[in-house]
């Protein structure tokens, strides 16, 4: 995307004449707006034929997205100092709702991970964990000197494993694993040593046999059905065998946009949600796929760009592991539905169909915009 | 860009937060080219196998069974058809708990172990879901109302219906027309795997198996798409089965029916043929069975029975079973004796009710103790002198009997299309060194010129014969279809005739013949009385050779299973010959007392049905109106 690279260069270069664009003065990134815009329009197309050609759920996903444009513009107005301001408080906040879930949570699908609010709905506190735990760890890391000696990349950790541990009890292994993913790139990009990543990885070998003997059956069994999905075809191994096959069945060029036979016959589970991405490569095959991981690869570069040029350490880290985390969740869903990675309902950001998500990714993405934005009106 | 903070502390974390996005972006597009690799790997590597493993998920091939043929008799009558069956059937993935469901369908219908048993396994080997098990087959009418009263609280199941066949006559028809039953392991290697691809019965006996070719028909095809859940969203190509073909007999129902009445309670077979076509008009033997048992599979019970009762219902007599012909012979023996110059009509012997061979003590003994005194040819055939065929039978030799008897059917199988058929047994020299390595008595041959000792024929063979000396010499084959759908069968080539030195000499046999039943002096006399139209016949009575060692002894039955076979063959009427019949009655004693009545109620019945014709031929408009 260079053009758009060097549109926002041109804007940065030529101050002095102070034409202020109406993208700039409501604190909007054009070229993470475009990225977007195109990725949604993607999805939508995708959406519609996931859904059944179904009218009905196009337009409610397009309110969701509505709402989420609503809370990016909203976002992106908060200069990044405030954030720094409030982070300790939405974090602390996430963490008392967290465990609000566990107590007085409710119950669907045979784990508790929402909460009931009178007049307003239901919602997952773990979604603003999913901002907070990014931020919390930015902000206790860009107080520390960097790189972090042991002491702060210890306290660091317990900060973003008391949410996991939190979420992972709901139980919700999906989102436990994003978080702490989360704010381990945080850690990582505020240059955590690489001895301590080795560490991490030795480490995770008795903490993974640990993890096996606390998981719930239906998380072991999801594990043994990714190591050999064919042994259980009828069982739980149906769903990964159907999105293999519906992505494989699509070749190189597709079956074409509404033909794909695995997902409107059925066979295809979860087909406008979490498995989203087998109709995408069903319908649009292998060219379709590249070009969905082109615009997820020109929105995370300019989300990286964002957080290179941005001023504090607070705002860098911010940026930098939100974008990397947007990735993780491409790359955990596309991992698990092409069969690389075991199923852990991670829905394609933006593809997928789904409230909650959609609101969280655009929210982050206010963020990255109000750090991109503001920092241009500090530098001149 | 911005002029960098120059906290010494700011620049360097700056310089560590870029080296680490660098990174992170490195990362990032590392993960994506392993994203991308593995979608080659299943898109493009793989592409193949997910593309026949997606067709496979919706793409189903049925095939459509197609109807078997019907079998009806020369009226048109039904004799085999096709029925509805029904089946009760579960869909796993409809039904919310198969185990409390099997348990209330128990409540409402029989159900025992071994039908549960048997649908877990079939339920464990299907390919799909939503795919319909059987549990239950050949449900009654009462339970079909049942289950469908009660099926809105049996979610899941449904009643699955096919067409079973159905073999109205019953035990009538049962060695005729045979059975079809399920196919075995055995027939499975045999059978074209395509066309039986949706088939679950084959012939297994007669007329059913000897046809199943043309009564099985083509199998049809369905190509089909269905969701995840079985059901079918569109038809992609489809190909009609091509039904078998209908076979219409010979047979005529009334006369079967006469027959099998007439011999029912005995042990015996009726086979009547149409003279002039070789046509089987009458196929029966008694006991029969009941055919459908066979169809849907018959329990070991009464499996066990039939085979070990010793009335064996399910031995075919009319072709399995191989009697000796006894005096039945005696008119083709005479024509033998004119042929070869051994005898004529005037030439009369003296029978002391013996005849004594020279070198030889024995006394080859006539049935009729004090003999029948002097005897010429036509006497002999009427009152069954045997004392008169021992001495024509000497002079000839058992080689001159074997080749004149030969073309009349005997000793070879006649290729009657039922399956099953035995040769019979028609000795000779030959045969017999070849068979025991031993050379041939003089004795033997005159034995063999009253029907015994080696000679052994079907009771087809001697419909047969009888119907060639009705025709007086013109070899007809005998044949039980008489169209296959529309067309006749016919012969491929012309069967020949059976030429005489003196060809009158069939008119003056079949006048003996006739002189059997309708002189005072003939051993079927008792047949005579009322008969409507003339017949000719000769009766015969077959001794025993003794009970088999492997069949039970019944004490009481002793003397009824030492009882020797009584036979009868004839024809009618005289000038115009119809219907030509034998009769064999397992014990019966008496050729003439026992027999003979047989034969004349079939021929009754066939003559009365041949009027029944007439008056419905005579009719135009109604049968015009009932096509």
């Amino acid at each position: 995307m260079p053009s758009n690279f060097s549109f926002s260069l041109d804007a940065l270069r030529s101050p002095v004449t102070r034409r202020v664009s109406l993208l700039q003065a409501i604190h909007i990134d054009g070229p993470l707006l475009g990225g977007l815009l195109v990725l949604i329009s993607v999805g939508l197309f995708v959406l519609y034929s996931a859904s059944g050609q179904s009218l009905d759920t196009l337009l409610r996903q397009m309110a969701r997205f509505g709402i989420g444009f609503v809370a990016l513009i909203l976002l992106a107005q908060i200069p990044p100092r405030t954030y720094k301001r409030w982070t300790p408080w939405l974090f602390a906040g996430g963490i008392i709702l967290l465990v609000a879930v566990l107590v007085v949570g409710t119950h669907a699908k045979g784990a508790q991970r929402w909460l009931s609010l009178p007049g307003i709905g239901r919602f997952q506190p773990s979604e603003i964990m999913k901002l907070a735990v990014p931020m919390m760890v930015s902000w206790y890391l860009s107080e520390r000197a960097l790189p972090p000696g042991w002491k702060p990349v210890l306290l660091a950790l317990v900060l973003m494993l008391v949410p996991t541990v939190l979420i992972a009890k709901q139980p919700d292994l999906g989102t436990a694993v994003l978080i702490a993913s989360a704010g381990f790139i945080a850690l990582f990009l505020s240059g955590l040593s690489w001895k301590y990543i080795a560490g991490f990885v030795v480490a995770a070998v008795p903490a993974a046999a640990a993890l096996w003997t606390v998981m719930h059956d239906y998380q072991r069994k999801r594990v043994l059905t990714f190591l050999d999905p064919e042994a259980d075809r009828w069982g739980s191994g149906w769903n990964i065998t159907q999105s293999k096959t519906a992505i494989g069945s699509g070749g190189i060029e597709g079956k074409g946009w509404l033909n794909g036979t695995q997902a409107h016959l059925d066979f295809l589970p979860e087909s406008h949600t979490d498995f989203i991405i087998a109709v995408l490569g069903e319908e649009f095959g292998l060219f379709g796929i590249c070009a969905l991981l082109l615009i997820y690869f020109a929105i995370i570069a300019r989300g990286m760009y964002i957080a290179m040029n941005a001023q504090d350490t607070y705002s860098r880290l911010v940026a930098g592991s939100l974008t990397l985390t947007f990735f993780v969740y491409v790359f955990v869903n596309m991992g698990m539905v092409s069969g690389i990675l075991p199923v852990v309902g991670v829905p394609l950001p933006m593809i997928s169909y789904g409230g909650t998500s959609v609101v969280t990714l655009m929210a982050g993405f206010g963020i990255l915009m109000s750090i991109q934005t503001h920092r241009k009106l500090l530098a001149t | 860009m911005p002029k960098p903070i120059t906290l010494k502390d700011h620049y360097r974390e700056t310089r560590v937060f870029a080296r680490r996005s660098v990174v992170g972006l490195a990362f990032v597009f590392v993960l994506i080219l392993c994203l991308i690799a593995r979608m080659v790997w299943l898109q493009v590597i793989h592409y193949e196998k997910y593309r026949t493993m997606s067709d496979d998920n919706r793409i189903t091939v049925e095939p459509i069974g197609p109807n078997r043929g019907l079998i009806m008799d020369r009226n048109g009558t039904l004799l085999a058809d096709n029925r509805p069956s029904y089946a009760l059937s579960i869909i796993k993935e409809k039904c919310p708990d198969i185990d409390a469901t099997i348990e209330r369908i128990g409540t409402l219908i029989p159900l025992d172990d071994a039908q549960i048993d048997r649908f877990q396994k079939r339920l464990e080997q299907r390919q799909r879901p939503y795919t319909p098990v059987a549990l239950k087959f050949k449900l009654t009418e009462e339970e079909i109302a049942i289950i469908a009263l009660n099926q809105h609280s049996l979610p899941g199941v449904m009643l699955d219906v096919s067409l079973v066949r159905h073999y109205p006559w019953v035990e009538t028809l049962a060695h005729t027309v045979g059975y079809v039953g399920r196919i075995n392991e055995k027939e499975l290697k045999t059978l074209d795997p395509t066309n039986y691809s949706a088939t679950e019965h084959v012939g297994k006996t007669g007329i059913e198996a000897y046809y199943e070719d043309v009564l099985h028909g083509t199998v049809g095809f369905r190509t089909i798409e269905t969701d995840a859940r079985g059901r079918v969203t569109r038809v992609l190509e489809s190909t009609d089965p091509e039904p078998g073909k209908n076979l219409m007999l010979y047979l005529d129902l009334p006369t079967q029916i006469a027959a099998y009445k007439a011999l029912e309670g005995r042990r015996g077979a009726v086979v009547a043929i149409e003279p002039a076509t070789g046509g089987v008009l009458a196929f029966v033997s008694v006991p029969g069975f009941d055919p459908n048992l066979f169809v849907t599979g018959i329990d070991y019970k009464s499996y066990q029975d039939l085979q070990n009762s010793l009335d064996r219902p399910l031995y075919n007599r009319s072709i399995q079973g191989q009697y000796p012909p006894g005096s039945t012979i005696k008119p083709i023996m005479g024509l033998a004796g004119l042929h070869y110059g051994l005898t004529d009509w005037d030439r009369s012997i003296y029978d002391p009710g013996f005849y004594k061979l020279e070198n030889d003590n024995h006394y080859y003994r006539d049935w009729k103790k004090w003999g029948h005194g002097v005897v010429d040819l036509r006497t002999a055939i009427v009152q069954s002198c045997d004392t008169y065929f021992y001495d024509l039978a000497f002079k000839m030799g058992v080689d001159r009997i074997h080749d004149f008897f030969e073309p009349f059917g005997f000793g070879h199988r006649t290729g009657v299309d039922v399956t099953g058929e035995g040769p019979g047994l028609l000795p000779s020299r030959f045969w017999k060194k070849a068979k025991y390595n031993q050379s041939w008595y003089p004795g033997e041959t005159l034995i063999t010129g009253i029907g015994q000792g080696y000679m052994l024929s079907t009771p087809l063979q001697l419909a047969l014969s009888t119907a060639i000396i009705a025709n007086k010499g013109h070899i007809v084959k005998p044949h039980m279809v008489k169209m296959i759908q529309e067309t006749p069968v016919t012969d491929p080539e012309p069967l020949g005739i059976i030429e005489l030195k003196d060809p009158s000499n069939w008119d003056r046999t079949i006048a003996a013949m006739r002189d059997v039943v309708h002189s005072p002096q003939g051993t079927a006399k008792g047949i005579a009385p009322g008969l409507t139209y003339e017949a000719a016949g000769k009766t015969g009575t077959a001794q025993v050779v003794g009970i088999k060692q492997n069949e039970s002894y019944d004490a009481s039955k002793l003397a009824e299973w030492h009882k020797d076979h009584a036979l009868f063959i004839g024809f009618a009427p005289v000038n115009n010959p119809r219907i030509a019949v034998a009769v064999l009655v397992e014990n019966g004693g008496g050729g003439g007392s026992t027999a003979a009545p047989v034969g004349r109620k079939v021929m009754d019945a066939y003559f009365e049905s041949l009027a029944q014709d007439e008056i419905s031929n005579n009719r135009p408009e109604e049968t015009a109106s009932a096509q």
